[in-house]
């Protein structure tokens, strides 16, 4: 199990320091009922640094989610520490470090894309002509500028999605946690919000927690892939992803990227294998699956 | 299925406890602004002899407009005139009359509801010649026909099941039709693949979608039903039922206002009762269905 | 990257297609109204119906013409009636929805509580209030319209506060909203298609309120007494013709509400005019 904080993109070359620490993290749900409650994460240790775009990729339940949610301060950990930013994750979340995009974009239906983008910025008292500028340049920086008058429902799924990214960073924050933004988009769309979200990355300098089910999408977008095991969740493995740093569509045919996959592939068999103990239908279906694709 | 029992069991208790409060500040606001009042008697053997001089005088709370609850019961258990029947006895008489004709209304309404409805679902044209007056004349208060309708025909108790049945067709065919076209078009498909007819479709897969819309206006249908049965009884001066037994205590308010409460009583019950038979038909005729959110 | 999908507007479809397409709609609708109007008339002409329940269309037409002052009147009043007890009823709803909302622990209790006095036929309780505030007052037909009112509007805000997406709740969470703005920019604006819904039904509701509760007492010249005195009589055209304006009432304040809900929902589907 290796562990390595590689900071490839520092934007504060004065603060070196981690942005997020989890420290033996475990999660309990349902604890306090006799008969004990369902082990969500087991031990959990993971540095990221700054400006890093780490992937989380595991089977169904094994906890990924859940770690997304504790970063966030959306969930509390049964035991261990989470530590965003050098403050405690509940600290930061009310200093509203992070910008969260979930897999539905959960866009108000009563507002304008721009309004929509504006939220975080009411909430946090912007005034309201500096508002305005900042999610136009939030839309302009996702390529919808021209689309702020419209209404969500008339946007693509996709295009949903690049407004809710919008609204992520319109606080301009230092972390986006991501819950498997583009599971929901058709294979193409998906590649080409990929390259889209590298871009934004690049751009911004925003360290990056990524949620995802596809090991092919966690290879490219990612300076490194950490593979959890199924449920209670554990991490199997750290892979450092050495793929160059402008990553385009041809990047897609390396071989370095082929055999990168491969290795997560066999991450997520070996994580299966390895989980002894209590295994639920649910993950023996989602290991048959891992297994399918690992040899698909 | 033991949680779900608990939480009915929670609401049963949270109800007794709602209106127990609601009788204890009744009493509370006699105690404090009605008229006064002496508990004179013997009860086990010791003798009582309370008077109580409440220090405000409020016009709503005064015996004449609230009596006290103890009254109200108490006049439930005598007779209104000398050797006839005690008063709940003739109430529970009332409520068993309004009900028979609120349950023959409800019947010939639903049915001729169901019929109509399977009728504008199944020819488009007549759908849209009618549909437009079963929604305006949900927004007319039907309610005003019911003297005209009950004097005019002249038929007596019918005409009360008539106004009821008045009251609960609309309700009825706007579910049938909304329930008969929510059937999944997929199992439509599947029928029409095994050669079934349009009756069979009908019986085994469109009818029983429409099930749960149904029942959700059967419990609206089934209020409206003892509603418009007492409405009915008003301008015919049927005397048997609760409208009668309205009128006529509300005739005598000033020298006995515990009846008028009484008979309040009685409808209440009336209506509740016809709410629970339908909630219980519902449990019955949906039992095996999948539990989810009321189709409103 | 530009995706050309909906960026059109999706909303009204303009242009002579529409509206050819809506009149073709509407034909059959407007050909029973028409039909029926002319095969009552034609019954009772030739068939010599006598008067009772349903009399000539034109005969009430001419009842109408002919007594129309007193019975405006008395639409007025009722009308007054509805309106009143509707705006106390909604706002009484909206109140202890909104605070009803917010409670879990009130909500366990008094939301099952309000659903079963919804089914009390709450109408029992008119010549309770005629003998509170007295029949000539219209404040005791206002408070059974508003009662009538008041416990639908109050169920749907609590239904539509509380139908609040789970993911948009956490996105609050991570932006560190006060549980004030969860509250006017979240659960509001996820509650109002609920809250309009129940005013549809409240103004019918205030109006059979009204006019019912005149049925146990109220001065003459109100639409209640109006139509029970006339059918008492036998005169049923002029029964009849307060009945059109009782609708007329209702549909009023229906549409009244409709209006509303266009100018506070533009966005809603129900208004969006998609199919």
């Amino acid at each position: 199990m290796t562990d390595s904080t590689d900071p490839t993109h520092t934007t504060d070359p004065t603060d070196s320091s981690a942005v997020v620490e989890i420290s033996k993290v475990s999660k309990v749900f349902g604890g306090e009922k006799k008969g004990g409650g369902v082990e969500a994460l087991r031990e959990i240790d993971l540095t990221v640094g700054r400006g890093e775009f780490v992937s989380l990729i595991g089977p169904s339940g094994c906890g990924k989610s859940t770690l997304l949610r504790l970063i966030g301060d959306l969930t509390n950990p049964t035991s261990g520490s989470v530590t965003v930013n050098g403050k405690t994750a509940h600290r930061a979340r009310l200093d509203r470090d992070y910008g969260i995009v979930f897999q539905s974009p959960v866009l108000f239906d009563w507002r304008t894309v721009e309004k929509n983008v504006q939220l975080p910025l009411e909430v946090s008292g912007v005034p309201s002509a500096e508002r305005t500028t900042r999610a136009r340049e939030m839309l302009d920086l996702v390529e919808l500028g021209s689309f702020a008058q419209n209404r969500p429902w008339q946007l693509s799924g996709g295009m949903q999605q690049r407004v809710a990214i919008a609204r992520a960073l319109a606080l301009k924050p230092q972390i986006l946690l991501m819950d498997e933004p583009f599971g929901a988009l058709d294979e193409m769309t998906r590649e080409r919000m990929n390259l889209e979200l590298l871009r934004v990355w690049q751009a911004t300098g925003t360290t990056i927690v990524f949620v995802t089910h596809s090991i092919p999408e966690a290879v490219f977008l990612s300076t490194r892939v950490v593979v959890m095991s199924a449920r209670p969740g554990r991490i199997t493995n750290i892979i450092d992803i050495d793929l160059p740093r402008d990553r385009n569509v041809d990047t897609r045919e390396l071989e370095r990227y082929f055999e990168l996959v491969t290795q997560v592939r066999e991450s997520l068999r070996h994580g299966e294998a390895a989980s002894g103990g209590a295994v639920h239908g649910s993950v023996e279906a989602d290991a048959l699956r891992v297994r399918a694709e690992g040899l698909g | 299925m033991a949680r779900g029992r608990s939480r009915q069991i929670r609401r049963a208790l949270g109800l007794i406890v709602i209106v127990g409060a609601l009788l204890v500040i009744w009493e509370v606001a006699k105690f404090i602004g009605g008229d006064p009042w002496r508990l004179h008697g013997n009860v086990l053997g010791v003798q009582i002899d309370f008077f109580h001089n409440p220090p405000f005088r409020w016009r709503i709370v005064t015996d004449q407009s609230l009596p006290h609850v103890w009254n109200v019961i108490h006049t439930m258990t005598v007779p209104v005139q000398v050797n006839r029947p005690i008063l709940a006895s003739l109430l529970f008489d009332n409520m068993l009359f309004t009900m028979r004709g609120a349950a023959t209304g409800f019947a010939l309404g639903s049915a001729f509801g169901l019929m109509l409805g399977i009728v504008l679902a199944n020819v488009r044209l007549l759908e849209r010649a009618l549909v437009p007056y079963v929604v305006i004349s949900q927004t007319i208060p039907i309610i005003a026909v019911a003297p005209v309708i009950v004097i005019g025909l002249r038929a007596g108790t019918f005409s009360v099941a008539l106004v009821a049945a008045y009251l609960t067709f609309f309700p009825v065919t706007i579910a049938a039709l909304r329930g008969l076209r929510a059937a999944d078009p997929r199992a439509i498909e599947l029928m029409r693949s095994l050669a079934a007819g349009r009756w069979e479709v009908l019986r085994k897969v469109r009818l029983p979608a429409a099930a749960p819309y149904l029942f959700t206006a059967f419990k609206i249908s089934a209020t409206a039903s003892v509603v418009g049965a007492i409405v009915g009884e008003l301008p015919a001066g049927l005397r048997e039922g609760l409208g009668g037994a309205l009128l006529n205590f509300n005739q005598y308010y000033t020298i006995a206002p515990e009846r008028l409460w009484a008979a309040l009583l009685f409808a209440a019950a009336a209506g509740i009762v016809a709410f629970l038979l339908v909630v219980a038909a519902e449990r019955f005729a949906l039992r095996g269905y999948r539990p989810s959110e009321e189709p409103a | 990257m530009a995706v050309a999908t909906s960026t059109t507007s999706t909303r009204f479809r303009r242009g002579s297609h529409g509206i050819a397409r809506r009149v073709r709609d509407w034909t059959p609708a407007i050909a029973v109204a028409v039909g029926f109007i002319l095969l009552w008339q034609g019954a009772v002409q030739l068939l010599d119906i006598q008067r009772f329940v349903l009399p000539a269309p034109f005969a009430i037409g001419q009842s109408f013409v002919e007594y129309f002052p007193e019975i405006w009147a008395a639409a007025s009043y009722t009308a007054y009636e509805a309106v009143g007890g509707l705006v106390i009823g909604v706002t009484a709803g909206l109140l202890v929805g909104l605070i009803t909302g917010r409670w879990v622990g009130l909500r366990e209790s008094l939301l099952p509580f309000a659903i079963a006095v919804n089914s009390v036929p709450i109408i029992a309780f008119a010549p309770i209030m005629n003998n509170w505030f007295g029949l000539a007052n219209p404040l005791s037909k206002m408070m059974i319209a508003a009662l009538l009112v008041f416990f639908p509007v109050m169920i749907n805000t609590v239904r539509g506060l509380i139908s609040v997406d789970p993911s948009a709740l956490e996105l609050m969470r991570s932006t560190a909203a006060t549980d004030f703005a969860v509250l006017t920019k979240l659960r509001i604006p996820t509650a109002l298609p609920f809250i309009f819904t129940s005013l549809k039904i409240a103004a019918t509701l205030a109006t059979i309120g009204a006019i019912v509760g005149e049925y146990f007492g109220a001065p003459r010249a109100s639409l209640g007494q109006y139509i029970v005195q006339h059918a008492a009589y036998f005169d049923f055209e002029r029964s009849w013709a307060a009945i059109i304006l009782a609708a007329a009432i209702g549909i009023s304040l229906y549409v009244a509400v409709l209006i509303a809900e266009r100018l506070v929902m533009p966005w809603h589907s129900s208004v969006r005019g998609v199919e």
